[in-house]
Parts: structure tokens; C-alpha cells; sequence
């Protein structure tokens, strides 16, 4: 018996990463920021189109996109991948270097919640 | 009664320019403990949910040219965001800590901070497997015990005991639905990481 439509995936997940299991890079993490940076979706397949048009509006997380746009994650992680070769999305993140370390990330998280009470 | 959240139905709230780093923290739990309730309440989105598919070895299916689908299964991550200052947003993703499901251990582990574990009085069994898997990740916990009605009330050292809890790993009670309840316990795990971090080694 099938599933009702609902909760069936909207895509075969092979077709549209091409048959690929793996990214072309290894930078995106579920809470990497992508941003759009070009307008152009001509030869873009259906769900790279997507991805593009969502990501213009402003960054947004891996697992966002993908949650919008009903992909799993690591569907998600191959196209945007593709679509960072191609120069259609970035990543919006500080250099590494830039990266603040550890203890002062948690305590920004601590202040930030606290300010939340 | 369904509180599991709608991704087709969100519009996209973008991050402000501002923003520049990401981090994340992992909300776990077995089944009806409250993770999707938790996420929910402290959320400034509306929560979303991906699906990942699974063989039932716990490999992520990310093609399924030739994968019958009895062999595969689903997994739902429901994940939140609160951003924190112009610089900082926070993702809380809420997952069930069932050991199959390796490969999106390793993902969801991979860069957290830091793990609260709901627990419900009544089923503490039910916690060992998640609690253990954090454990294999080397990934640091708070506990939180998530009020029930129905759920006995037990003494926090009878607890401690029954989850086999180490003396520094901080043991709250809070209530999923309650905005107020549920930040303190994660102020509680965000502060048990910094006195972590702060530990000559
Ligand atoms: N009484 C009470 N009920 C709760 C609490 N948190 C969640 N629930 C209810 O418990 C059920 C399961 O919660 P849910 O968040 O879906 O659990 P999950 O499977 O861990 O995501 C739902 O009906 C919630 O409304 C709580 O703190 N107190
Ligand atoms: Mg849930």
C-alpha cells in the first residue's frame, strides 16, 4: 500500500543530485549560512531553481532550506554544493580564523538567553 | 493533539544582515518527551522539519536508485532558531536518540555545543539510549526533567541514580510548554558547558 501523498518525498532524491551521494565540498553544515548571490537560474535544474529563489530574500541555514523546500538534508547539501561551484549561492560565515572560540560563543549564547527572561 | 510542525505552510523568515555565526544545540529525547514541544515554544520561526531516509542499518539514503523501500525508514528532525544578538543566531534541533540512526548522529553532533536531554519520570529507561549515544559523541549534557501530570514525582537523588548521572551533570525540571521554564534549562546546560570548558584540563 502507498503512503498517502503527504508523506511521500516530492522528489526521487537520485534524480535530482544527478545519482550523486556525496557534495563536491564538504563546507556545508546543517547551520552553515547561505546566502544567493546571482540572479541567474538558466540552466539550473527544477530544485536548484528553488534553492536560488529562496536564498535571494537573505541567509538562511542548511536545514532551513532544506525543511523549506521539503529536501532532505543531504539532498540539500549536494545542490547546494553544485550551486557554490557555479557561483550562484555563498556561504556567509567569518573566516575561520575570525571564528570566535568556543568560550566566548557560549557565553554570547548565555547572554543572549538570559536577556530572554 | 498534533504538534508536530508544518514546513510547506512557513514563509521564510530571513537572518538579519548582522549575523554571522551559527551555532547549535541538540534537544534529545525518546519519543513524546517533549522535543518538539520544547523547540516549539522557545522558536522565533515557526519550526521546521526534514525527513531523512534511513536504511534500517542507519546509513542516510541519499539515493535511491536500487534501494527497495522496505528496507528504508524515516527519521523527522524538527529544528528552531533564536537569534541571539546582531551577530549570533542559535539552532535547537530536536531529534530522538535511537543509536541506529548513525549517520545523523554524526551530523547533528558534529559542531553542537551541547545537549539537553528531556526525561520523563515515568520512563527513565527509556532515556539510557540517547544518554549513552551522547555520551559515544563526547558530546556534554544537561538533564531535564519534563513535568508530566501523570508522570510520579521522585526525589532529584533517586534521579540522578536511576539515569546514573556523574555529580557535575546538572539535573532541572521544566515544563515544555512554559517560554520561561524552558530557556532556564537550557541557561542551565549553556552554563554546565562554560564551567566545562573553564576546567583545567
Ligand atoms: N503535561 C505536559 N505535557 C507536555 C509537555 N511537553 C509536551 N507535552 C505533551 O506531550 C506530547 C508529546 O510531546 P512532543 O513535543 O510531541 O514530544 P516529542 O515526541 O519528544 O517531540 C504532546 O501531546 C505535548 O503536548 C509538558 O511539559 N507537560
Ligand atoms: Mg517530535
Amino acid at each position: 500500500m502507498r503512503p498517502p501523498r503527504d508523506e511521500r518525498a516530492l522528489v526521487r532524491p537520485h534524480v535530482v543530485t544527478g545519482g550523486r551521494a556525496h557534495p563536491s565540498r564538504n563546507v556545508f553544515d546543517l547551520v552553515t549560512l547561505v546566502i544567493a548571490v546571482s540572479d541567474r537560474t538558466t540552466g539550473l535544474n527544477p530544485e536548484q531553481r528553488r534553492i536560488v529563489t529562496l536564498c535571494r530574500g537573505g541567509a538562511l541555514s542548511v536545514a532551513e532550506i532544506a525543511g523549506h523546500l521539503r529536501l532532505p538534508v543531504g539532498v540539500a547539501r549536494v545542490l547546494l554544493s553544485d550551486l557554490m561551484d557555479s557561483g550562484h549561492v555563498t556561504t556567509r560565515a567569518p573566516a575561520p580564523s575570525a571564528r570566535p572560540p568556543r568560550l566566548q560563543l557560549l557565553q554570547e549564547v548565555l547572554d543572549g538567553l538570559r536577556a530572554r527572561l | 493533539m498534533d504538534s508536530a510542525p508544518a514546513s510547506e505552510a512557513a514563509e521564510p523568515v530571513y537572518l538579519p544582515d548582522t549575523v554571522r555565526t551559527a551555532v547549535k544545540l541538540l534537544i534529545v529525547g525518546h519519543f513524546a518527551v517533549g522535543k518538539t514541544t520544547f523547540v516549539g515554544t522557545l522558536s522565533e520561526i515557526r519550526p521546521l522539519r526534514t525527513e531523512e531516509r534511513m536504511t534500517q542499518a542507519g546509513a542516510i539514503v541519499d539515493d535511491l536508485a536500487g534501494v527497495p523501500d522496505k528496507t528504508t525508514t524515516t527519521v523527522a528532525m524538527d529544528f528552531g532558531r533564536l537569534t541571539l544578538s546582531e551577530q549570533l543566531v542559535l539552532y535547537l534541533f530536536g531529534t530522538p536518540g535511537q543509536s541506529r540512526f548513525e549517520r545523523l548522529w554524526h551530523d547533528l553532533a558534529r559542531g553542537a555545543l551541547g545537549a539537553l536531554v528531556l526525561v520523563d519520570t515515568s520512563r527513565l529507561r527509556q532515556s539510557f539510549e540517547v544518554m549513552d549515544l551522547l555520551e559515544q559523541h563526547g558530546l556534554p549534557y544537561a538533564v531535564a526533567v519534563n513535568r508530566f501530570e501523570t508522570a510520579p514525582a521522585f526525589p532529584d537523588d533517586e534521579i540522578r541514580e536511576a539515569l546514573d548521572l556523574l555529580p557535575g551533570t546538572p539535573l532541572v525540571s521544566c515544563d515544555a510548554r512554559d517560554h520561561e521554564s524552558s530557556t532556564r534549562a537550557l541557561i542551565t546546560l549553556v552554563d554546565h558547558l562554560l564551567t566545562l570548558d573553564q576546567e583545567p584540563e
